[in-house]
């Protein structure tokens, strides 16, 4: 990860200032497997963080293609995707921390949206109001909600 | 994405027939020039028993309203002067067929037309009064009197010859992926028509129903209109209703219902 930059961000938590190293989406260095070894945003992820951002539809609303049996209390999950049900048996933390900054690196013209991207498209546009944006736009996701999206996928095991 | 290779399964059993009368052809083999998919299915087939009960019978289908409207409208003086659709067609049924091959190649303009911008030619150059907005009511519901007449006839959209440029362009717009979510159309109505994403049934993206009634927004609905919310779903930057690039759009993925029947004005949720 030599290409990493560091970028001080001081975060008011609990009285104390801590130091979290984010990796910006142009920076993030892709392994040979299309994993992602570290977390992106330095800190470690919340899975209830992530369960939130996994079903809610102005963020990664990944239910929308993803049926996940332990978030049926939602309703209408997609299936377009495969079930993500014990997909931390499948793959390896890095392993989905790639697929979910990038899933085209992993699978080839998948339709999975990129997640932590923010160049490269074809006529982007500014949220949903159908008007122009300049890019870099801001990626899908943030670091940190990555990192509680990939924390959250490590809960999901049928062993 | 598992691709939908078997059709719905009340594509088996239900059969749309309108006022016990005009049957609907809502499932046919798919045209020649689709590569990937093997049969086209309308957009009917896959909204719910309630829905599509509401389009078997004129009087429950909201859209007919429309209708009624643009048959008041069809005799009513254009701008200042005299004439009215009526001075020049006798009666919307004149108009018979007319639905089925548009878009339309134009040899005096030299460009492919939707029927929309046919209704304007006429409007601004036959009767010399100001254009209707492309996407208002009053075009709206004129082109669902024009599909009304033609219901149960075979859309059959001219795609070779001079069109055939245009229709290139249209195709290619098809398989794009456009926005932040980097999705083509294709990408939902033909990799994915009949699965689920988040609650909506994903249909074909057939266009032979056009106008549609929505009960989501309970008033007639454009092509050109509802292919803006799908692009600006994507998080794209869209193309405005009545541009080149959703005209050619348009011809394209008409050409992908070719065999299916005019439907509108039909009812989608
Ligand atoms: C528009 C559809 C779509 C959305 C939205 C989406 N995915 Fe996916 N995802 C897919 C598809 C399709 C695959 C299967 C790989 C392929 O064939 O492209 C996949 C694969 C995966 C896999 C690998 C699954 C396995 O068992 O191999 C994971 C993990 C995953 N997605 C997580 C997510 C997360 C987390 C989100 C939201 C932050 C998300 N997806 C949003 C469509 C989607
Ligand atoms: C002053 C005469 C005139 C008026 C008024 C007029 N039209 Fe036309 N219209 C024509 C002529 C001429 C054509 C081209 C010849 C043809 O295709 O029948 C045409 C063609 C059309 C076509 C295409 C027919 C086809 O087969 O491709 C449609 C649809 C149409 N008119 C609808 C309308 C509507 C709706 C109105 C009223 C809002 C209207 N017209 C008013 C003269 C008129
Ligand atoms: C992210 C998925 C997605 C993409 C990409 C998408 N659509 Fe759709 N589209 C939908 C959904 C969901 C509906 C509503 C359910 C249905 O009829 O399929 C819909 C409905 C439609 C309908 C109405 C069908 C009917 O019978 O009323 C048309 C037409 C259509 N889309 C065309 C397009 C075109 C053309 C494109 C590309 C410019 C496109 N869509 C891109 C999701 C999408």
């Amino acid at each position: 990860m030599s290409r990493q930059f560091t970028l001080a961000v001081a975060l008011a938590l609990a009285g104390s200032v801590v130091q979290a190293e984010v990796v910006a989406p142009q920076e993030v260095a892709y392994g040979e497997y299309r994993a992602i070894e570290t977390s992106l945003s330095g800190a470690p992820g919340d899975p209830e963080a992530g369960a939130e951002v996994m079903t809610t539809r102005g963020l990664g609303n990944c239910v929308a293609c993803h049926a996940v049996g332990a978030l049926d209390e939602v309703p209408f999950h997609g299936e377009v995707g495969p079930p993500l049900d014990g997909v931390a048996d499948r793959w390896t933390e890095p392993d989905l921390r790639g697929i979910v900054a990038n899933a085209k690196m992993t699978f080839p013209g998948s339709i999975m949206p990129a997640f932590y991207k923010t160049t490269g498209f074809i006529r982007p546009g500014d949220g949903f109001t159908g008007k122009a944006a300049e890019e870099p736009l801001e990626p899908l996701l943030t670091a940190q909600q990555i990192e509680d999206v990939v924390a959250y996928l490590m809960t999901l095991r049928d062993e | 994405g598992s691709a939908a290779l078997a059709p719905v399964a009340t594509a088996q059993e239900a059969n749309l027939v309108i006022n016990d009368e005009i049957e609907i052809v809502t499932k046919a083999p798919a045209p020649e020039h689709m590569d990937y998919v093997r049969e086209i299915f309308s957009g009917w087939e896959y909204r719910s028993r309630e829905t599509q009960d509401l389009q078997m019978d004129d009087f429950e289908n909201p859209g007919m309203i429309g209708v009624d409207n643009a048959r008041a409208d069809f005799d009513t003086a254009l701008g200042d002067g005299e004439e009215s659709c009526a001075s020049c067609h006798e009666s919307p049924e004149a108009l018979e067929g007319v639905r089925a091959v548009y878009p339309k190649w134009d040899e005096a303009k030299g460009e492919v037309q939707t029927l929309e911008m046919q209704v304007n030619e006429c409007v601004t150059e036959r009767a010399g009064a100001e254009p209707w907005d492309y996407t208002g009511q009053r075009m709206t519901e004129m082109v669902a009197l024009i599909s009304s007449v033609s219901r149960g006839m075979p859309v059959d959209v001219a795609i070779d010859g001079p069109a055939e440029e245009t229709w290139e362009q249209g195709k290619e717009i098809y398989y794009t992926r456009y926005g932040q979510l980097e999705l083509a159309c294709a990408n939902c109505h033909e990799d994915n028509y009949d699965n689920m994403i988040r609650a909506d049934h994903l249909s074909q993206g057939q266009i032979n129903g056009f106008p549609t009634y929505r009960l989501k927004n309970g008033k007639l609905n454009t092509v050109h209109d509802r292919f803006k919310g799908c692009v600006r779903d994507t998080r794209a930057e869209t193309f405005s209703p009545g541009s080149p690039e959703f005209v050619a759009l348009e011809l394209y993925v008409a050409s992908r219902g070719n065999g299916l029947s005019v439907e509108g004005p039909s009812v989608r949720n």
